[in-house]
């Protein structure tokens, strides 16, 4: 028999049941579907979470005040106990370390805002000049924060483009004061829309020099301190300066943690990805589940088709043929299945996209290539078993069955 | 005539086992038919004459015994080469016509064409031909349930010539048809055979029996009479 022949015989024998094989598809489809939806979204959160830290810089080194217990990075040493204040001037002496470029206190707050009676709350964060850098921000008028030493503040800020709308609609924002809790600032600078970063828009943030936002909230502490190596082969010197210099100043005791940018994408990134081979293993089941569909399906068909298999051995079918014939069937139910399902599948992603813009849940490409893979296999697995039953049948029994 | 034979059966048994019992459904059958021979075989039910018409056309394999089709033992043959035997030598036409529900009337008699493999071209002007020596050129595109019983049995008989076979087995092929149309498909048939295809037809109808040059009666598994050697009965 040609291939062509064995192709439309299959296909011919496929949709003589239209209903039975429609419901076939649909379950093949509906696992294919799962697998690539399940996988869309597990990737999905990798690359969220990836691209927001990503988004930080990746030459860069984060000290935290506090000592988390267990060595090694894991989420829940993002939580600290207990710090000794980490301060400005701790800042300050890590900026002489090798490799460093640039180094940026970070300063943690909210307040109330207004300009002309329009009032909000919104994030403060309190910064040095080189966070423009550090952090990957672009300006989209003015200018950053002024250079210039660390510990002295003056009363001028950077906003953000959706805080320029609220406050200062069509009105040109530049050089305006606004009013931030008790205190007046100059507006030297306006971010562009759409900045990204550990979990916040930098659209809602103002910026002040970092000793005005540690005056406003009588603070000395940082929130953090935000390190720039020249490369990322530096950030272990750097490190290693770092903590050694904290040590003594903080008479003697390790009392900060330090991670580096690195780690925590390799271990998010190490994290999810299992957990999206997790939920695409699960989502493999229900292919199980259609492969077993399958091999029903098939086995009934014989069972009905049992004279036409006895006809076609007397015509001249041989076992092999008959075999062939019915393996077709199966892997070509399983492959529109598998084809469908994928369908199905992206276009359950791309509402996901849809609804939550800034989620990326695109299916990776090997998860397309395993659904239908294992929709095939599993397709041609459990119709191997009807197969053989129908090229065994007895030609003159079969022939006798109505 | 040992040299001009078609078919030599020598000694043939088959039994079935039924539970506990054992059913002789054929005893010792030596038989020799000559190429382009009409031949009826006759008997009651459980005579045995179905399983010798399976035996002839290879669907069934003899306990004990050798049967020669064209001069070659195709008892011991592996069944992919029986298979093609079949295809090239055997025509079979059923008394329930046996055709495929979903393929039309022409995919149905292109069937042993497209399972032995021939050329699309070759295939469709074969059908064509036969679709207008059978009458059923305006019933090509029509599946077998548009079809009347004696049309059924046209495209049966169409498919069981395609490939051009040395004979034809008929099973009761009038079974299922009134008089006329009967009738009118044996006619057929013995066109065939009068173009020399050997033509063996399985019946119990006595009347349809007498239209055929040579006939075989069984009982019980052994040939009874045969009037090409009138002493008669198996040896």
């Amino acid at each position: 028999m040609r291939v062509s022949d064995t192709l439309r015989f299959a296909r011919d024998a496929a949709s003589g049941t239209p209903l039975r094989t429609a419901l076939l598809l649909l379950a093949m489809a509906i696992g294919v579907a799962a697998v690539v939806v399940l996988t869309a979204l597990g990737d999905g959160a990798r690359r969220y979470v990836v691209g927001e830290f990503s988004a930080i810089g990746s030459n860069l080194l984060i000290v935290l005040p506090g000592r988390s217990e267990t060595r090694g990075f894991n989420p829940a040493n993002l939580v600290t106990s207990t710090p000794r204040d980490l301060t400005v001037e701790d800042a300050a002496a890590l900026r002489n370390g090798p490799g460093v470029i640039r180094i940026a206190p970070v300063v943690l707050g909210s307040s109330e805002i207004s300009v002309g009676g329009k009032l909000r709350e919104t994030m403060l964060v309190g910064t040095s000049a080189e966070f423009v850098e550090v952090r990957r921000l672009k300006l989209a008028q003015g200018r950053f924060l002024p250079q210039g030493e660390i510990g002295r503040g003056s009363n001028v800020a950077v906003i953000g483009a959706t805080i320029r709308d609220e406050l200062f609609g069509a009105e040109p924002a530049l050089g305006k004061l606004i009013r931030v809790g008790d205190r007046r600032f100059r507006v030297v600078g306006v971010l562009t829309e759409g900045g990204q970063g550990m979990g916040m828009t930098t659209d809602e943030l103002i910026i002040i020099p970092v000793a005005t936002a540690q005056a406003m909230f009588n603070t000395n502490t940082l929130f953090r301190i935000l390190i720039e190596g020249r490369s990322r082969e530096s950030l272990q010197g750097i490190k290693a300066h770092a903590l050694k210099t904290l040590i003594a100043r903080h008479d003697g005791e390790e009392d900060v943690t330090l991670i580096t940018q690195d780690a925590v994408l390799a271990t998010f990134d190490k994290i999810l990805r299992v957990l999206t081979f997790g939920v695409a293993g699960i989502a493999a089941i229900s292919l199980a589940v259609a492969g077993i569909l399958v091999m029903n399906v098939m086995l009934v068909s014989v069972a009905q088709r049992t004279a036409e298999i006895g006809l076609l051995k007397a015509l001249g079918a041989t076992a092999q043929t008959i075999r062939t014939a019915f393996l077709t069937e199966a892997a070509m139910l399983s492959l529109v299945g598998a084809v469908i399902g994928v369908l199905l599948g992206e276009a359950g992603a791309a509402v996901l996209r849809h609804l939550y813009p800034t989620f990326p849940a695109y299916p990776p490409p090997w998860s397309i290539l395993a659904g239908v893979g294992t929709a095939l296999v599993t397709g041609l697995v459990f119709g191997v078993m009807p197969a053989r039953r129908a090229a065994q049948l007895d030609p003159v029994q079969a022939l006798s069955k109505r | 005539m040992a040299d001009a034979s078609l078919i030599e059966l020598t000694g043939i048994e088959r039994t079935f086992h039924l539970g506990d019992s054992k059913v002789h459904a054929l005893r010792h059958i030596t038989l020799s038919i000559a190429a382009g021979e009409y031949v009826a075989v006759m008997g009651p039910s459980g005579s045995g004459k179905s399983t010798l018409l399976n035996l002839l056309g290879l669907l069934d394999r003899p306990d004990a015994g050798t049967y020669r089709l064209e001069g070659r033992d195709v008892t011991t043959l592996s069944p992919e080469v029986q298979a093609k035997v079949r295809s090239e030598r055997i025509g079979f036409v059923f008394q329930i016509f046996h055709l495929v529900p979903r393929l039309t009337a022409a995919e149905n008699i292109a069937l042993p064409m497209m399972l032995a493999g021939v050329a699309l071209a070759e295939r469709s002007h074969r059908v064509a031909q036969a679709l207008h020596d059978f009458g059923l050129e305006d019933r090509a595109r029509h599946r077998p349930d548009q079809l009347s019983g004696g049309q059924r049995q046209r495209v049966a008989i169409a498919r069981a010539t395609v490939m051009h076979p040395a004979v034809i087995l008929a099973d009761e092929p009038t079974g299922n048809l009134d008089r006329a149309t009967g009738e009118e498909v044996m006619r057929l048939l013995e066109v065939l055979n009068s173009q020399g295809v050997t033509l063996i037809v399985v019946t119990h109808d006595q009347t349809l029996g007498a239209r055929a040059r040579r006939q075989l009666s069984m009982l019980d598994g052994a040939v009874s009479l045969d009037t090409a050697r009138p002493s008669g009965g198996a040896a």
